[in-house]
């Protein structure tokens, strides 16, 4: 057996100097799921259905989403709303929304077609599920917690408030 | 013939009879004008200024009248100054239009932007949205942005209700009066009308209750926005959502062709469902209009009260089972059945399902019967209408005469039809002992007394002398079988006496029949007026005696078997030994033949609940356990033997009625801006059946006497009457009238009560109903109208005794 070439030696002395080198590096390994990465601002992750502040549902029901998917995963039905039970505000509220999450591709395009605002993509990538029935995320599993100082829907509210189903805005010209 | 005008519409020569006007013609030409207010329906009145073009017409020398020459030799054109527009402008010889001009364009998009300044951003939670034109042609021609200040718009109130099945939103609104216009010259229902001016011109109706019409739901077709949508399909699904397929309506005998929507529904458990009914287009039946009873009814199917199993009575109680065990049954009480054996069949069973039961029934050597309160059929099947006739091609020189009939009541499209005959030019005679609505477009109206209807016919025959073409729609006012059925003989006499035959188009008898097969069932052979009590063997199909007839309840509970096979547990069902569930109409496919004896086929629409099976198949599975050969599974196989054996089917096929030919107004879904929502026609427009060959005719039977009493109760129809097929659909229950009994104010004060009061009826000693006493003037003296199906046993003018103490004052 013949004794190494000066320059095999050279090499792997050089190999050994990266080990050693990096011992004193810190660390690319994110310890998931104790931690997390930073999340990017235009992440798009798991939907939620959002409310406004009173808590009323954003959604009105009006299938907008369902139709711009392009993988067909979102499914709507809507009914009307009155102010004895009032989901949203306007006429009409979602009363069945499913998202079937092994379909959905994660583009955004509901979020685009919504008119309210009411479906966004947010930072939760943390989708597993055990069966088939579980990927299908229902109202209730979107639907984000009654903010502080609204009330959960349905409310009883006066007549003649919440009137509008897309929100008065500022002159949409700009 | 008409004279033919060409003219140049975008650079295109078109040729279109003189007096069309410019949108029609292009419309022919596959070139897009587009419309709010205008419909090919009604007359033009050039409010929305949507079809603004450029018109020009060829110069001519004032002196010498020459048209005048460019140099090249073309006629030279001049330009009006300004704008036209395109659908109130007939055409004209030479006639250049221009419509994709750049001054063009800009007026459609300063009269979408002037249409938009006060509309609201609803489309996302508006039914239209999605097939509205004021969407599809801003889309297409409008503006990108508003002009006006957006903090100006209009707000109005939403969701007001018209009536009990039609939602106005004021804001949606454009004031194009297609509505309006819709219920004055169409309907004949003057029941809407605009309210205040400029930006705050309303539609409000002036009816009480509101919308008070039969027609209502067409406007929703034709409103060129969301402002008026129907309480039945609120929020119900958007239109992109929805499948369509084609059917039947299987309310009334005219026979009109619809498009149900469908959608897979959570809420309904994942299962497909009816969403809506749309009027399918069908220049010789139903135009583009539908009946609300058409538009609405049609939820008894999703009932869920159907029936889903068999069930056998076992220890006096009706107990499910399994389909052998119940076919066991009954083929062993069949098997050599002979004469004992009676079937009694109802005319909404579709012809397929009729031939089965009656080669089933006489291959067992039993009897087929039809179970209806209107007979006449026999004439019917020799005189009625055949191939070629449309009742649209009815005009000056022709005559229509209805007798005995509440069109409206009982045929909504054959009234709208007729009205519209009389507005061309036809002669319409309404005979009738009380006034009805189509009286109004009648050319003579002749009045008779219940039970004097044949005494009438030596005036009529003078009435209907020398008319081109003749028909005679007869209906069963006041009358029970016998009585209808002279009234029919009566007809025919009439009809062949006067010179007609059935054989020329738009010649011939239709009977307003109560289903919307019995034409079928006559043609394949039914008879009616069977005697129950003569069966010891029964088996009663999609009929109620029972809820009808009390004896029909003896001579079941007398018979040693009945077999019902219904939709539901009717009453007659619950007295039966064996009960067997049937697929619904939208269930199942086959035909039916209207009473014009058009043969039209309908198609499955949703899936049937639990083990039912449709009422063909069912015969052949007890046909199989009795050894009797019968085609199951698929109605295209019955279809041919039908075919093979009835000479009024002979030489048709399924692939016959499939076909379609282009219908005018042209309408699809493509461009609902023009004909509305309704769907075009791609599924057939179903076949006339053969004229039947000279047979003998039956004798005329002697019409019965009335009974003896001072005021005498005699049956009329109501549209919204309270069958099973009306009452289940939620949307039509504030329509349904309370079970009455209308009477003329003297004759009401006799019998000791007074209008709006509630009193028990008892019709020929029957059990006692509670009706409500409406006084009309109208009625006439000695008789009391009382209405069929509506929870008071009535099938023929009958003695009736009311008793006031039982129930309060209302």
């Amino acid at each position: 057996m013949a004794l190494p070439e000066r320059a095999q030696v050279q090499e792997i002395l050089r190999g050994m100097w990266i080990t050693f080198r990096s011992m004193f590096e810190k660390p690319v390994t994110i310890q998931y799921p104790e931690v997390k990465r930073r999340i990017h601002t235009r992440f798009r992750g798991r939907h939620v259905l959002n409310r406004y502040e009173n808590g009323l549902e954003k959604c009105i029901g009006c299938s907008l989403c369902a139709a711009a998917c392009p993988a067909d995963a979102i499914f709507v039905e809507s009914a009307e709303n009155t102010d004895e039970e009032r989901y949203s505000p306007g006429e009409r509220y979602a009363s069945t929304y499913e998202i079937n999450m092994l379909r959905c591709i994660f583009c955004g395009y509901c979020e685009d077609a919504c008119p309210t605002q009411a479906i966004t993509l947010e930072d939760n990538y943390e989708l597993s599920f055990t069966s088939r029935r579980d990927a299908i995320y229902t109202k209730e599993r979107l639907l984000v917690p009654v903010p502080e100082g609204g009330k959960p829907t349905p409310q009883k509210v006066e007549p003649g408030v919440f009137t509008r189903a897309v929100p008065e805005m500022a002159d949409p010209t700009d | 013939m008409t004279r033919e005008v060409t003219l140049t519409i975008d650079g295109k020569q078109v040729t279109v009879p003189a007096g069309t006007v410019i949108v029609d013609a292009a419309r022919k030409a596959g070139i897009d004008i587009p419309v709010f207010c205008y419909h090919p329906k009604m007359e033009p009145v050039g409010m929305c200024r949507m079809c603004l073009v450029e018109v020009g017409r060829p110069m001519r020398d004032r002196a010498t009248g020459e048209p005048i020459l460019e140099e090249d030799g073309s006629p030279k054109i001049q330009f009006g100054p300004k704008l036209e527009t395109a659908c109130t402008v007939p055409v004209s010889e030479g006639m250049v239009v221009v419509g994709l001009s750049e001054k063009v364009q800009a007026a459609r998009k300063d009269i979408l932007e002037f249409l938009l300044t006060s509309h609201p951003l609803d489309c996302p939670i508006c039914d239209k949205g999605g097939e509205c034109p004021l969407q599809d042609l801003t889309m297409a021609y409008g503006p990108s942005e508003s002009r006006f200040i957006y903090d100006e718009k209009m707000h109005l109130e939403k969701h007001v209700p018209l009536g009990d099945l039609i939602y106005l939103d004021r804001e949606r609104c454009i004031q194009c009066a297609r509505c309006i216009r819709f219920q004055d010259e169409i309907a004949g229902d003057a029941v809407l009308e605009f309210y205040h001016r400029g930006r705050h011109t309303d539609v409000i109706t002036n009816s009480e209750p509101g919308f008070d019409s039969y027609w209502s739901g067409n406007t929703t077709d034709i409103c060129p926005v969301g402002a008026l949508t129907t309480a039945d399909f609120r929020f119900g699904a958007r239109p992109w959502e929805l499948k369509n397929a084609a059917s039947i309506c299987t309310h009334c005998p005219v026979g009109c062709n619809l498009t149900y929507n469908t959608r897979r529904e959570a809420k309904s458990g994942g299962n497909v469902v009816i969403k809506r009914a749309m009027p399918r287009q069908n220049e010789e039946v139903n135009e583009l209009w539908i009946c609300d009873k058409g538009r609405f009814a049609y939820h008894f199917a999703e009932s869920e009260e159907r029936l889903t199993q068999p069930l056998v009575r076992k220890n006096g109680e009706l107990t499910p089972v399994d389909w052998d065990e119940a076919l066991t049954l009954i083929a062993s009480q069949f098997r050599n059945a002979g004469e004992r054996l009676l079937t009694l069949v109802g005319g909404r069973l579709p012809n397929e399902d009729l031939f089965n039961l009656k080669q089933l029934t006489e291959g067992l050597g039993g009897k087929v019967a039809l179970h209806t309160y209107m007979g006449g059929g026999e004439y019917v099947v020799r005189h009625g209408l055949s191939a070629g006739s449309n009742l649209g091609d009815l005009g000056a020189g022709d005559t229509v005469m209805v007798i005995a009939s509440d069109l409206e009541e009982e045929a909504p499209l054959w009234y709208l039809r007729l009205k519209q005959a009389a507005e061309r030019g036809a002669k319409l005679i309404v005979a009738n002992p009380r006034p009805t609505k189509l009286e109004r477009y009648a050319g003579e109206v002749v009045r008779y007394t219940y039970g004097q209807e044949l005494s009438i016919f030596d005036d009529l025959k003078a009435k209907v002398a020398g008319a081109t073409n003749l028909v005679i729609f007869f209906g069963s006012e006041g009358l029970g079988l016998a009585g209808s059925k002279a009234l029919a003989a009566a007809c025919a006499d009439l009809f062949v006496s006067s010179g007609h035959e059935n054989t020329k188009p738009n010649n011939g008898l239709v009977g307003v029949w109560p289903a919307a097969n019995t034409q079928g069932a006559w043609e394949l052979g039914f008879t009616a007026g069977a005697d129950l009590g003569a069966a010891s063997l029964l088996y009663i199909v999609a009929a109620d005696p029972v809820s009808d007839d009390t004896a029909a309840a003896e001579a079941i509970q007398n018979a040693d078997f009945t077999v019902v096979q219904d939709l539901f547990l009717s009453e007659t069902a619950a007295l039966a030994d064996v009960v067997l569930p049937a697929q619904a109409q939208v269930e199942r496919e086959g035909t039916f033949v209207s009473g014009e004896r058009r043969l039209q086929r309908f198609y499955p629409i949703v899936t049937a609940p639990g083990q039912t099976r449709p009422d063909f198949d069912i015969a052949a599975a007890i046909g199989e356990k009795l050894d009797i050969e019968l085609k199951g599974r698929f109605p295209s196989l019955v279809f041919p033997q039908i075919c093979a054996q009835v000479p009024a089917f002979a030489g048709l096929t399924y692939q016959k009625l499939a076909e379609v030919h282009p219908q005018w107004p042209l309408v699809d879904r493509s461009d609902r801006y023009y004909g509305g929502t309704s769907y075009g026609n791609q599924q057939g427009l179903g076949v006339h059946l053969q004229a039947a060959e000279a047979r003998e005719i039956p004798a005329a039977p002697t019409a019965p006497a009335l009974p003896e009493a001072e005021i005498i109760a005699v049956p009329v129809t109501t549209l919204y009457d309270h069958g099973r097929m009306v009452a289940a659909s939620p949307v039509l229950q504030p329509r349904l009238r309370k079970p009455f009994i209308r009477l003329h104010p003297a004759d009401a004060q006799k019998l000791k009560t007074t209008d709006g009061m509630t009193v028990g009826l008892a019709v020929d000693g029957g059990p006692v109903a509670p009706v409500l006493v409406i006084e009309d003037p109208a009625v006439p003296q000695g008789f009391a109208l009382v209405a069929r199906s509506m929870g008071v046993p009535i099938h023929q003018p009958a003695t009736f005794e009311i008793r006031i103490a039982e129930t309060s004052m209302a």
